[in-house]
Order: structure tokens, then sequence, then C-alpha cells
């Protein structure tokens, strides 16, 4: 028989019982629901956890440090790479070399320091950091008040909000029990003061600076209060982790002494500045094990947190896993469904069965016909399954996006259903009802003619 | 797909058994329902089995039909041995070269007239296009025209029976078996019926062997009858010559 001719009776048969075969359906689509509703809130928690840590820097970011550097010197050998004692110094020639390395999007050097802020002339002491013009788009500036950094140089400074808190004279604890809002920091000015470092002229030859001696004058900063962030972009630095951010290009301009950086203390300011790090941002985080080699080979140390994206992957993987698993289960369900309705359709169709034989139908010609009904509830089944889940998916999202609003958390999307997970769950639909068709189609198929025909 | 030969045959043997038996098992006793019966039937032969219920008739008839198996023995049609042939074989054998008329008419239905007499040229994978028009000219044939949209339970017995023969030459066989095809019918519409088996025998030269109970039908239409009794066959002469002792 011909394929369009299975298909035409099959659908012609799923008419005639058109109850039984809906609520078979039915079956089968709340089973694929389930399963593509599993599916995507796991695929959903992964694109959340992928954004979220794509956007903290975290995953994407090799920090270089120099193996001059007296913290490095417990970390001889093993490496890479020249000896500590030949390696070359991070500095600004260094810095260009490395964020024109493939993959590398840029490399910023790593300045923090402990200062003094003052505010309504109320002195603070806090660590503070220079951000790049890309950080941005660091999730930490997601629910940022106010606004971001105006220009790389600009005047301005972002707090952290228990920071701001503080400079309220509050105690940190959760936003929602805030009793005067942050917000009125902003456009407020914030003195800071800083210990500048700068080379010392050569007695001899005057203006030309010397290589053995510094000095540190003591400066004062103004800065305009332009944003205040929920998160810490800085947050993995435990309690060494900055409260007050300021642009980059600024603080570079500062040459800030950190009294605490036993380096800065010890090496004089060259023409060309040097880094304790630098922080070089990669394109994706696949790229990081080749550029942290390419570094290595200059002759500096790195470091990034790439394995823990790793175990990241494995945990959803795992977690992908036990979703479709339970998802499946209601599928297991509906494939008995499929079985119980099909071995009904041939105790009722006994007769029928006969006749079809009897004027020539071949036992492939039966089980075709019941694989095409088994395949079509399966792939309306499917489809309707898909768009269940779909909108089941969509339903959730939004209570869930409602609960977090109403603990004043911003919104996420836990929930994503790619189109190839549409596509898989029909096709996946079809194959489970083909294969719960196999027994009742061979049934059908092995009637004896003759017994179809004396049954009534 | 092989066509009846036109007009009555070359007197060539169309189904002959040999030794043919056919056993069931009824728990601990074997019921012979056919039992080592030969017999040969000629092309384009119009003939009657006969015999009490349970003679073997029907059984018979299906294990010429290819719907049964013997136990042992052998039928053969057209040469070939069909307890040599497989299901798929046995399947096509029955598409091609049998059309069957039962007692209970045996209409899928669900289907229209139009769909059930098409059902054959779907497992024959004739064109949809030519399918529509061969059984539109079947069931005219059958002088169904009117009918073709309509499903056997809204026909009579007599229409009914008419549809399952338009359905049963559809294809053109060389064998036309027909189980009590009048057996479900009044004597007025059975005639009508048997009229057509008979037409069909005469204008198209197709082999007819029709199970019935009724010995007067059978003498009218039939060449020859075949008398059964307990599977065995007993008794075996020309209708004309029956008629002639009748008299």
């Amino acid at each position: 028989m011909k394929a369009y001719d299975v298909a035409e009776l099959a659908l012609r048969n799923l008419r005639e019982s058109v109850l039984r075969n809906s609520l078979t359906t039915v079956g089968i689509s709340v089973g694929v629901a389930s399963l593509v509703a599993m599916l995507s809130l796991g695929i959903g928690l992964q694109q959340l956890a992928n954004r979220r840590l794509a956007k903290s820097g975290l995953f994407d970011t090799v920090r270089v440090t120099s193996r001059r550097d007296l913290r490095n010197l417990s970390r001889e050998g093993g490496e890479n790479g020249p000896d500590a004692a030949e390696s070359p110094p991070l500095d600004e020639s260094a810095r260009q070399r490395i964020a024109q390395l493939p993959n590398v999007g840029e490399a910023y050097p790593e300045i923090r320091f402990v200062t003094e802020l003052r505010f309504e002339d109320k002195p603070h002491l806090t660590v503070v950091a220079a951000l790049p013009s890309s950080a941005r788009a660091n999730d930490a500036f997601d629910g940022i008040e106010g606004r971001f950094f105006s220009s790389d140089s600009a005047q301005e400074a972002i707090l952290e909000r228990s920071f701001a808190q503080r400079l309220l004279g509050e105690s940190p604890k959760p936003a929602a029990n805030d009793s005067t809002p942050v917000t009125a920091l902003l456009g407020k000015q914030l003195i800071m003061r800083y210990g500048e470092r700068t080379a010392l002229p050569s007695s001899s030859a005057g203006s030309a600076p010397t290589d053995t001696a510094y000095s540190v004058t003591a400066r004062y900063e103004n800065l305009t209060i332009v944003g205040i962030c929920d998160l810490d972009p800085d947050s993995m630095r435990g309690q060494s982790r900055a409260r007050v951010f300021l642009p980059l290009k600024l603080t570079e301009g500062l040459h800030v002494m950190d009294p605490s950086n036993l380096r800065d203390t010890t090496n004089v300011p060259g023409r060309s500045p040097t880094y304790s790090a630098l922080e070089v941002r990669v394109g994706s985080p696949q790229s990081i094990p080749a550029v942290e080699a390419a570094i290595k080979h200059m002759g500096f140390d790195t470091f990034s947190l790439l394995d823990a994206t790793k175990n990241l992957r494995q945990f959803f993987a795992v977690l992908d896993l036990f979703l479709g698993i339970f998802g499946s289960l209601a599928l297991t369900v509906a494939s008995i469904g499929i079985i119980n309705t099909l071995v009904m359709a041939i105790l009722e169709r006994r007769r029928e069965i006969g006749i079809m034989k009897a004027i020539g139908a071949t036992d492939q010609d039966v089980k075709g016909l019941f694989f095409a009904e088994a395949g079509v509830m399966g792939g309306f089944g499917g489809a309707l399954g898909a768009a269940l889940g779909w909108a089941l998916g969509h339903i959730i999202n939004g209570g869930t996006n409602l609960y977090l609003k109403h603990q004043h958390i911003p919104p996420a999307q836990i929930w994503f259903v790619p189109w190839w997970l549409v596509a898989s769950a029909i096709v996946f639909a079809i194959g489970v009802s083909l294969v719960s068709g196999l027994y009742p189609a061979r049934r059908a198929a092995r009637l004896d003619p003759v017994e179809a025909l004396r049954y009534e | 797909m092989t066509g009846a030969r036109e007009g009555k045959g070359n007197g060539s043997i169309a189904v002959r058994t040999d030794n043919l038996c056919r056993h069931f098992r009824m728990g601990e006793s074997l019921i012979p329902a056919v039992d080592q019966l030969s017999l040969q039937i000629r092309a384009a032969e119009f003939v009657a089995l006969l015999g009490a219920s349970g003679s073997g008739k029907s059984t018979l008839l299906n294990l010429i039909a290819g719907l049964d198996r013997p136990t042992s023995g052998s039928v053969l049609v057209e040469g070939k041995d069909l307890a040599r042939l497989g299901r798929n074989d046995l399947a096509k054998y029955r598409l091609r070269t049998v059309g069957m008329v039962f007692q209970s008419f045996n209409l899928i239905p669900s289907m229209t007239l139009i769909e059930n007499v098409e059902l054959p040229l779907r497992f024959a994978e004739v064109d949809r296009a030519e399918r529509r028009d061969l059984c539109q000219k079947a069931l005219e044939r059958v002088r169904l025209g009117a009918r073709l949209h309509h499903r056997p339970g809204e026909l009579s017995g007599g229409e009914q029976q008419r549809a399952a023969l338009a359905r049963a030459l559809i294809n053109h066989p060389l064998l036309l078996l027909a189980d009590e095809p009048t057996g479900n019918l009044d004597s007025q519409t059975g005639a009508e019926i048997m009229n057509l088996l008979e037409e069909s025998n005469q204008s198209l030269g197709m082999t007819v062997i029709m199970v019935t109970h009724e010995r007067s039908l059978a003498e009218r239409h039939s060449e020859r009858l075949i008398f059964l009794a307990d599977g065995r066959l007993v008794d075996d002469r020309s209708a004309a010559r029956n008629a002639g002792e009748v008299r």
C-alpha cells in the first residue's frame, strides 16, 4: 500500500473513534509537555547561570601577575616560561602585547587601594577599585540606582550599597527595609584623600627622574556619586573587596600609592607604568587555556576560574538528565496509553482486519496502518505537548517573576524553549508512539483471517 | 494484475486439490474438517459446493481462497501450490487471483461503498485518479451508481451483497469464491445475486466456486455440484445431470 493511502486510512480510522483517540493524544501531549517543561527549566536555569557568570566577568577573565612580584616568589618552578629573576616587568608594553594576543578583548591594570573617603566631613576608610568602561555590562550594574560612569576619566564614583548605607549612618540591611533611600546620595560629593607617588627628579640632571627615590604627596580628589549598585562586581575577593568604584583612566592618572602593597613601597615609578596585576578579558571561556598558555610563555603568572565553569557545565548536564528522566516518566505513562488504545482498536476492528486480509492486505499493510495510527497520535500529541510545555513555561516564568518582584529581586528568565527542543520533543513523541505501536501492529498483522472473520 | 479471461475458459484446470486435509484440534480430539479431498475444477467453471453444516464446504473454500492452510495435501491454483506460498505471497494471491463474497457481506461499516470497493485497489497500489473511476464503474455495473457515498448500514442486504460483489470483482480475479452469498437474503434478492454471479462467470470467464445450502439455486445457476459430508467428497456431478435425475 502506498504511503499516502496508509496515512489516509490511518486518519480515517482515528476519526472513527475520535474520543478515545483524542484522549490518548492528550495523554501523549501531557507527557511531552512535562518533558518540554522540565528540559526547558533545566536549559533556562543553565542559560541564566551562564549569563550571570558571563556578565560577572569571573569566567572569561585571566588575572596576570609578574613573577617578580614578591607575592609569587613561593611559586618558583613548575610553570612555563622564564624564572622569576629573568621574567619581564608587567609594564605598559607587556599590557599592550597581551592585549594583542588572539581572543583577548582587553587587558587593563588592576588598581585597588585602601584609602580614606570623606562624606559630609566624616572620614570612612575603605577599598577603592578602578573599573574599565567594559564593566558596564557586568551584572552587578543590572539594577544600578543612578547610572554608570559618563566617561573613563570622569570624576565620578559608584558605591556599593552597604557602603552607601554606611555613609548615611545606617547599618547594612536588606534593601527592602531601608529607612532612607540610598538614592539620596546620588549627585553628592565625596572627597578621596590619597597619596600620589611621583619619581624624584635627579639631583644632577635636574628634570630627569631618578630610579632610586620617589615622593608621596597627599592629594584630594572630588568625586560625584553617580550610582549605587546592589551586587558587588568584585565579590570573589572576600574581605578585601572594593566598596567604591572609580573610572579606570581617572584612577590611573592619580598614581595612587597603596601602602598595603609592598611592591608599591619598594618600586620607583618609571616613565612607563608597571602594574601589580592585569585583568585580561577573553572572548569566550573556551579560549582561556590558550590565552593563559600564551601569557605564561611571555613570563607571567596567570589565574582563572575556568575549572569552576567545567564543574558548572557538568552540574547542568546532570540536572538536565534528571529533569529529562522525570519528564519522560509522564511520556512513558502516555506510551502505555497508546498501547492500550491500539490493542483496544485491534479487538474492535478484528473483523475489519480479517476483511482486509481476505481481500488482499499483506501483513505489512496491516502493520503499517497501525504504525501510522500510532505515529499520527504521536505527531499530534507531540505538537500539542510542545505548545502546552511552552505555555506552561511562560506561566511558571511569569509566576516566578511575580514572586521575585514581590521579594524585590530583579526578574530573571528561568525558562527557555529552544526550537530544537520543540522539534526533538515532536520527533521523540512520534518515536515513542511508534515503539508503543510495535506490539499492537505486530499482533494485528499476525491475526488469522479466518478467525478474524468469524469474530462478531 | 492478472485479469480473468474473456468468455468461457479453455478447459484447463483452474483449481486442483490432492489428498487435501484440514484438521482442527479441539481439546484432546482432532476434527477432520476436510479429509483426503481430491478434486479438479476447470477454468471458467461454475461449481457449487453443497453439504450439511459442518461438512467442510467453507473450510474447503477458505483453503482455496488462501485464507487457511492445509494440514496435509495440496491446493494448486493455476499450477501454484498454495501450501508452499509465504504469508506475503498468499496475500498477493488473495489480492490478484481471488475475489471473495461472504454470507454476511463483510463490508467495512465505517467506510462508504466506494471506499469499500476501493480498498483492494489501494492494496494493489493503483493510482488514486484511476481508482475512483474504476470503483464508480464497478458499482454502476451492480446498479449501485447512486449509492456511492452511502455506508453499508444505510443499504439493504441485497445492495450490500451487490457492493461486496463489486469489491470482489474490482481486481478482475481468476477465481470468484462465494460463501453462502444468498444466505442472508430473501429469495428474490438471492436470485438477483445469483444472476450477477452467473453473469461474471459467463461474460468474464471467471471460475466461480460457491458454497450454498440452497440446492435449487445451485442447480439453477451452476454447472457442477460437489457434495461434501464429513469433509469428504461424496458426490460430484454436473448440474444438468442432476437436474435430469430430479426430473
